[in-house]
């Protein structure tokens, strides 16, 4: 009787309850974004966030998983893409029967394909050798998607219509609403596909082989394999975004497979966060907000993301997920209440200096740009004349005070951020000895 | 007893124009432990890089239980069981110790480059870590990332990983380097432990070490293995004092 009872409180894992309630949670967020932002074009936003985020996920089983750094990703999304509108363009004509609800799997597939062909050449190496061969293999693809028209449609590129066939349930994929429930769907589908190979054997080697590739050998394992299935799984994954964003914007150019997008994916997975699985969902997050939103208010969008990007890989090299987990863990021990008033305050001066900076940069692409329709603009709600000394003047003001408080109060937070880093350090090495 | 794990046969090595192993032969039979000594830049570290796979011979044969390995690759080695350990510190920084441990058995396992099993799910994966984990005294630290062990335990970590996968043949380059007394005393019971019933092949430095574990020491010099017999023998074997003292640490003070 004693045994029984020892083996059911053995068997009884808490920590699926948790893993239910983080999944549970994700699917009611998909299911109820598109009621909370239901203003303008937030629909077609979130819609591609969804697309963004695979493609992200997808990227980062290479770079984060498999320390893979590759310029060329946008390849396997981009070619999924092709074959996907031209399997929609098939079913459309009738020549062929498929629905649209299976559309990205055709991308997936064709994703997948071109993994085992390309990636059979680029997983021979790795490192840098790596970086460089998906560099070249890219830009081939991109030359090629010129050199055949039939195919990538030349300049124009091929464009499509989602309705086509009997609608099921009535169900036409015609109003952006339904296409963003597909692509939760698959988004759904997807992360749950990617977060359970982090949990395979396969997904636990490439760590190992991002770790320490030449050990991996000496335990058995071909690093060389282990890299090439990796990749062609990630080839996978991205050909479903690549077949989602056909049917989100149902057009496909070349511009879908080029070093471009590829550069971009990187951006977007590294501002999130390599170290952690769900880093590349906030940087696709923060990824199209920034490219979509911003440009829609700033010509200097570009700059901004750049000045961004480099900010977060010289002093948050893991990512905005690291940050928030660093900031999670200083809270889960208690300590927050201590941080919190050094990190306002860094924070707020931070962003009276950046305040600064954003007013002289808009008023210098003002100046330079569009000063032949008169020199005054709006800036922050407010009328500048960007020919006066008023407007640099309260600039300079606002980047002197914000920067020097910002470099003042930086020394007291990262001083009580050290002390509590250490304290809790200290505290799990005690709970592990 | 006769049965050979390991027969180097007249190994080649050169880099270049420099030959570093000049014709090395040695028989190694099954369940023996081999100490592999010599004066700096012998070649010790380089014979364990030809055997293991990690360079090509440039002559001569390698058998491993009687099969030549001449030619495979580090990883087809090790699944023919050969396995080993490195002189610098080799293991997968930022994964836990406990996956740095199951990494390592997966193979022998048989689960390969599975992508459709979960790991949580596989039960002699998760006990032949735990085991390990157990054999080499880590079990406090199981789930602290390999990267922030001391280094005493790395090193132990480092054994561990070579002999997790069961291996028959272990190869351990320089164990106990860079150890304090107890440390080093600590880490050949755990390498006696460890290696029962499977033939050993070390490279060592410390004598006591070498006398206190090894059945037959093989002395290197200039590339080739001048003598291999017993501690006692070695220790009064003409040919090892000359060319120890010819320059290089003494072995009969170090061997007391």
């Amino acid at each position: 009787m004693n045994t029984i009872t020892m083996q059911t409180t053995l068997t009884y894992k808490p920590i699926n309850l948790g893993r239910w309630i983080i999944w549970g949670m994700f699917a009611l967020i998909l299911i109820i974004a598109p009621m909370i932002f239901n203003k303008g074009a937030s629909l077609s936003i979130l819609s591609q966030i969804g697309t963004v985020m695979i493609f992200g996920l997808s990227y980062n089983m290479l770079l984060g998983q498999g320390g893979m750094l590759s310029f060329g990703h946008a390849v396997y999304s981009g070619l999924g893409a092709f074959f996907a509108i031209h399997a929609m363009n098939l079913a459309s004509a009738g020549s062929m029967w498929m629905p649209v609800t299976m559309i990205p799997l055709v991308g997936g597939l064709a994703g997948m394909f071109f993994g085992i062909l390309f990636g059979y050449v680029t997983t021979k190496k790795s490192g840098t050798t790596f970086a460089m061969i998906t560099l070249g293999i890219v830009e081939l693809v991109f030359a090629c998607s010129l050199m055949f028209p039939e195919f990538f449609g030349g300049e124009g590129g091929i464009s499509t219509n989602r309705v086509y066939g009997e609608p099921i349930f009535g169900v036409t994929y015609g109003p952006q609403i339904q296409v963003y429930y597909l692509i939760a769907f698959w988004l759904f589908i997807s992360t749950i596909g990617m977060y359970a190979f982090t949990q395979t054997p396969l997904g636990r080697i490439i760590n190992a082989v991002r770790d320490n590739p030449e050990r991996v050998e000496f335990v058995g394992y071909d690093t060389q394999w282990a890299r090439y299935l990796t990749l062609i799984l990630s080839g996978f994954f991205a050909g479903i975004s690549g077949g989602l964003s056909a049917i989100n914007f149902e057009i496909v150019t070349a511009e879908n497979v080029s070093a471009l997008r590829s550069g971009g994916v990187l951006l977007f997975t590294f501002i999130g966060g390599v170290g952690f699985f769900f880093g590349p969902m906030i940087g696709a997050i923060i990824g199209v907000f920034l490219t979509v939103m911003l440009s829609d208010f700033t010509k200097a969008w570009q700059l901004y993301l750049g000045v961004f990007f480099i900010v977060m890989v010289m002093y948050a090299p893991g990512g905005i997920a690291s940050l928030i987990m660093l900031n999670l863990r200083v809270a889960k021990y208690g300590k927050f209440g201590r941080v919190w008033p050094h990190l306002w305050k860094t924070c707020l001066l931070a962003l009276i200096a950046l305040v600064g900076i954003v007013m002289m940069i808009e008023m210098l692409y003002h100046l330079t740009l569009e000063s032949v329709n008169g020199t005054t603009m709006k800036l922050f709600g407010s009328m500048v004349d960007t020919a006066a000394p008023t407007g640099w003047l309260i600039a300079a003001a606002l980047l002197a005070v914000g920067g020097f408080g910002f470099w003042q109060t930086k020394k007291g937070f990262s001083q009580v951020w050290g002390e509590v880093s250490t304290e809790i350090e200290e505290q799990i090495r005690r709970a592990g000895a | 007893m006769s049965e050979l794990s390991l027969e180097l046969k007249d190994v080649r090595k050169s880099f270049g124009r420099a030959e570093i192993i000049r014709g090395a032969s040695l028989k190694v039979p099954k369940g023996e432990r081999f100490a592999i000594i010599g004066p700096n830049g012998a070649g010790k570290s380089t014979l364990f890089n030809l055997v293991s796979g990690r360079f090509p011979i440039t002559s001569g044969d390698i058998l491993l239980n009687g099969e030549s390995i001449v030619g495979l690759r580090p990883f087809e080695i090790n699944r023919r069981g050969l396995s080993r350990s490195f002189q610098i510190t080799n293991i997968f920084h930022r994964l836990s110790v406990y996956e740095n441990l199951r990494c390592a058995v997966l193979w022998s396992l048989g689960y390969k480059y599975s992508f459709w099993h979960r790991l949580n799910g596989l039960k002699d994966a998760h006990e032949r870590a735990e085991q390990v984990l157990e054999q080499i005294g880590l079990k406090r630290r199981r789930d602290t990332v390999a990267g922030l062990l001391t280094y005493a335990e790395q090193r132990a970590l480092e054994i561990g990983i070579t002999i997790a996968g069961g291996a028959d043949v272990i190869l351990l380059d320089e164990p106990t380097a860079g150890m304090s007394r107890s440390e080093s005393d600590a880490a050949v019971e755990l390498i006696r432990k460890v290696t029962i019933g499977k033939t050993l092949l070390m490279v060592e430095h410390d004598m006591s070490v070498v006398f206190g574990l090894a059945d037959k020491i093989a002395v290197v010099v200039y590339g080739e293995v001048i003598a291999c017999d017993t501690p006692a023998n070695i220790r009064g074997n003409q040919k090892v004092q000359e060319a120890y003292l010819g320059g290089h640490a003494p072995v009969a003070e170090a061997g007391t």
